[in-house]
């Protein structure tokens, strides 16, 4: 008989009762547990509260909560904001690809790191830098007396800002699909283009566009949903220029009325969860449209810019200088003034927002702080729950794995407002053991943390397992290893490089997120993120901007950081890596 | 104690049937090899005796024991069963000392113990100096042998092995085949050996399971398999097997028919029970045509000579109407060009059995 069975005869209770159960086993109904709970059950509650709020489905009261003056003008609003910034963002986006993957065009490597760096700073701090751009501190426009003079209505605050913000706020996520398409595509294709007579122009038209058609439409989807759910954005232009959207209509009606809204705005999260999932369908499904299987590519094609390679490159910089550096030094400059619309000089240097920021500011301390730990303990949770759910999902299969991999996906791909609205209905109630409710403190921000970010560990970490042989998995289990020894002893090591790299992303986006916690923050628990927008409507700028400073610095530094294990991680699982 | 014993066992994946009844019986130490085209199902029947996939139907018992049935399944890690994949699955971040160890590690046996273990099984499949290197640092060939000590060092009774020469070049293949039986033969361990090499099933296995479909059409010895094929498919997949249709068989006797085939009188082998018939398929291989000057022969002209060291391979129309493809082996010096018109011999063939069963075993 096998050795196994020889040596362990009696094994301490714990085990006896793993072996009784079977590891595997228990390891799937603890992921059932963390996902339902996390993501099903929350959802399951919105669903609920919205459509029964008193325990019986009313249509009348639907009706006139959607049928609102208000509710119509936000929904359309949100949908013309979502669908055009889905427009620029799919344009833009899809240029720079074709010109960063296709184009001999020089130091390729930088303007790619540039190009995507505007995706990893919170989109609060984008808007903030932006409207910063136009003030007479900023060290471009302020010199050159573009600035807007005091009084005059800001440009940015008004539904073409948001539509513009949205679109060079998402254009990065296109790019990323977009040239992960251009990748797959073999050289040959177009080089037999070329041999046939076409010149650069018809081969991108007729070859190389139709073939990425589904990378260019599966950004488009990811902008979409991304520009819908943006909430930093939408709050930061659309609250002062008086254009209301779903997004912000809820945040705005919770704020006033607190939980007695809840019912109400729970219904047009629902709504907004709908037009959310109908975007991404819609999209999706005409992505899919047209044949475009090709064989892997060996070599990827490269076109020669030959004489237009300068003004290419010098555009292509000038746009960069456009949108990163110009908000980004104002922000800077704003930072370093000592009152709001003073111009940068050396008597109006200061740095006192930023040791504001940093030490005195009794109530930014407490939330960075808050933030830290709240974002160390989410990344502590999820990655190892992570790594468990992408075992199963990758190696496993069935309706369970299918189940788990819709609910941790339809968590992260909903705006993470409605997963805060959600949290608020979940947790509002008393819980059973504790006896008293979680609305209100920290941990319910710890929870919408979970379910949100879980998708955004997983996605590196099944990068990481399609690179894992599974006959490894198979070879340990023959040895006797029961799936947590299998996933600690074979599983971790190959796949540390991944997991580092989701700890990364989901730390990155977890300590500025706003979001999520919007909703959810109170006088006992705020983030980090929504200090910006309270500062900001505060009036205190100048301290927002140095708050803003200290996010770009942090999340510069981290991308850093990620570059050091960066060169043993599958390939695309750190975006803004060439 | 280390038996195998298949009894009717079905796999589907939704809608596709991978096996369908397959029943198989291996005796303690048996070395067998299942041999089929790809998409045939023996790597299922493989994963499933493993413990990797669930039956829908039948039952599977190791040593005695029930190990996969609808109603209960096994865990792999429970079965006590080694496992050499394709590629080996060595695991990289260990070293060859660390993963022949692995699995004494995991059953809890002490370090002393568990070294010296590993220091004897090592020795055996002389990698002791290597002990400390990485598998990245290995050739195939010494791979294969960690992959084997993992098993020895285990004293899995049951060794599955799933195409382990598949992805190597011809010259090692001869090599590592005699380090299978040279495996075999030391450890005493069933084998159960996964391939669509014909050559390599038939050199290694004590008996063959020649697969199609996700059925077994039969479980034999080599030579069996090779001379009294029962069925069409099988003769026509084992050694380049050549089915024609005979007409007229009476039965002589002690195994022996005569046919017509072509228009010629010929002799052939059959099963004891052979009864008259009017048609039979019968099989033959290229070896067993030769040529001959006798008048009462095949006739055929030659379309085309291939020259193949050893021998000289003649591919031949033939019969009345010439349009029966015949393929010749003609031993080396000869010389044969296209449209030369020849006679043939057929020295040996063998009467498929009517309405074989599917797996006589």
């Amino acid at each position: 008989m096998p050795l196994v069975q020889d040596q362990a005869a009696r094994p301490p209770r714990a085990r006896r009762l793993l072996r009784a159960l079977g590891s595997e086993r228990l390891l799937t109904l603890a992921l059932i547990l963390f996902v339902g709970l996390l993501s099903i059950a929350p959802l399951a509650r919105l669903l609920h509260a919205a459509l029964f709020p008193q325990g019986s489905f009313d249509a009348a009261r639907i009706a006139e909560i959607l049928g609102g003056r208000r509710v119509l003008e936000a929904t359309l609003n949100t949908l013309w904001i979502a669908c055009a910034a889905t427009l620029l963002a799919t344009a833009v986006g899809t240029m720079a690809a074709l010109l960063t993957a296709l184009t001999d065009m020089r130091r390729r490597t930088l303007w790619v790191f540039g190009f995507v760096l505007p995706l990893m700073i919170p989109p609060q701090v984008t808007a903030l830098a932006w409207v910063q751009a136009f003030s007479p501190a900023s060290p471009i426009l302020g010199p050159l007396g573009l600035s807007l003079p005091p009084g005059t209505r800001h440009p940015l605050y008004s539904m073409g800002g948001i539509i513009f913000l949205l679109g060079l706020y998402n254009a990065p996520l296109v790019f990323l699909s977009v040239r992960a398409s251009l990748q797959r595509l073999p050289a040959s294709l177009v080089e037999a283009a070329h041999a046939n007579g076409a010149n650069a122009g018809a081969v991108t038209r007729d070859i190389i566009l139709p073939l990425i058609r589904g990378g260019i439409f599966a950004g488009a989807a990811l902008a979409f949903v991304s520009s819908i759910g943006n909430f930093g954005i939408q709050a930061m232009l659309g609250i002062p220029a008086r254009v209301p959207t779903l997004i912000t209509l809820i945040y705005q009606r919770l704020n006033a009325y607190g939980p007695s809204a809840l019912n109400d705005m729970a219904l047009l999260a629902l709504l907004l969860a709908l037009l959310t999932v109908l975007g991404m369908t819609l999209t999706a499904w005409l992505g899919r449209r047209g044949d475009q299987r090709v064989d892997a590519a060996q070599r990827p094609p490269r076109m020669a810019l030959g004489g237009w390679r300068l003004p290419v490159t010098a555009l292509a910089w000038l746009y960069l200088a456009l949108c990163l550096a110009l908000p980004l030094s104002a922000l800077f400059g704003t930072a370093l003034v000592r009152g709001y619309g003073q111009p940068l000089t050396l008597d109006t240097l200061t740095f006192e927002n930023f040791a504001n920021a940093l030490f005195h500011h009794e109530g930014l301390r407490g939330a960075f702080l808050t933030s830290l730990w709240l974002t160390l303990l989410t990344v502590a949770v999820l990655i190892p729950a992570a790594v468990a759910l992408g075992y199963v999902l990758s190696w496993r299969r069935g309706w369970v794995a299918r189940l788990l991999r819709l609910a941790s996906e339809l968590a992260y791909a909903l705006p993470g407002i409605i997963i805060g609205v959600a949290m608020i209905l979940f947790f509002l109630r008393p819980l059973p053991v504790l006896g008293t409710g979680l609305y209100g403190t920290v941990w319910v921000i710890l929870a919408a943390y979970l379910s949100n970010f879980l998708a955004l560990a997983l996605r590196p970490i099944l990068g990481g397992y399609a690179q894992i042989d599974r006959a490894l998995d198979e070879a340990a289990q023959l040895a006797g290893a029961g799936v947590f020894a299998r996933l600690r002893d074979i599983v971790l090591p190959a796949l540390a490089p991944s997991a580092m790299a989701a700890a990364i992303l989901v730390f990155m986006t977890a300590v500025n997120e706003i979001q999520v916690s919007v909703l959810l923050v109170s006088s006992r628990a705020t983030t980090i993120g929504p200090m910006i927008i309270f500062l900001e409507e505060a009036g205190s700028s100048t301290l927002a901007a140095a708050v803003g400073c200290l996010m770009v610095l942090l999340v510069l530094a981290l991308m850093g950081l990620s570059l050091l294990v960066g060169r043993r991680l599958p390939e695309g699982v750190l975006p803004w890596r060439d | 104690m280390s038996d195998i014993r298949i009894s009717d066992i079905d796999k589907s994946y939704g809608q596709t049937q991978v096996l369908r009844q397959v029943s198989l019986s291996i005796e303690a130490g048996e070395f067998v090899a299942v041999l089929g085209p790809s998409g045939c199902g023996k790597t299922t029947l493989l994963r499933c005796l493993a413990g990797f996939e669930r039956i829908q139907g039948g039952h599977i018992e190791i040593g005695g024991e029930t190990v996969s049935a609808p109603g209960r399944h096994l865990a792999p890690e429970h079965r006590g069963v080694g496992v050499v994949f394709q590629n080996y699955a060595l695991w990289p971040h260990m070293s060859v000392a660390q993963n022949v160890a692995y699995g004494l590690k995991i059953a809890g046996i002490p370090r002393t113990e568990r070294n010296s273990r590993v220091a004897k099984v090592l020795d055996l499949v002389e990698l002791g100096p290597l002990a400390h290197r990485r598998p990245a640092d290995l050739s195939g060939g010494q791979r294969q042998r960690v992959a084997l000590a993992r098993c020895l060092a285990m004293e899995s009774r049951v060794v599955l092995l799933d195409e382990p020469l598949a992805n190597l070049d011809v010259h090692l293949r001869g090599a590592l085949e005699e380090e299978f039986a040279a495996f075999h033969a030391r450890s005493g361990a069933t084998m159960f050996y996964i391939t669509h090499d014909q050559s390599e099933a038939l050199a290694l296995a004590d008996r063959v399971a020649v697969m199609d479909k996700g059925r077994i059409l039969q479980f034999d010895r080599p030579e069996a398999l090779f001379s009294q094929p029962q069925s069409e498919t099988v003769a026509g997949f084992i050694g380049e097997g050549r089915v024609l249709e005979a007409e007229d068989i009476r039965p002589l006797g002690q195994g022996r028919a005569a046919a017509s085939l072509l228009g010629q009188r010929i002799e052939l082998r059959c099963t004891p029970g052979e009864t008259a018939r009017r048609r039979a398929k019968i099989s033959f291989h290229p070896g067993d045509l030769a040529l001959t000057d006798s008048r009462d022969a095949i006739a055929g002209n030659v379309t085309r000579a291939t020259y193949r060291g050893a021998y000289l391979r003649a591919e031949v129309m033939a019969g009345p109407a010439g349009d029966i493809p015949l393929s010749v082996n003609i031993a080396a010096p000869a010389a044969l060009c296209r449209g030369q018109r020849i006679s043939l011999a057929l020295r040996d063939g063998w009467v498929i059995p009517d309405a074989a069963p599917s797996h006589p075993s």
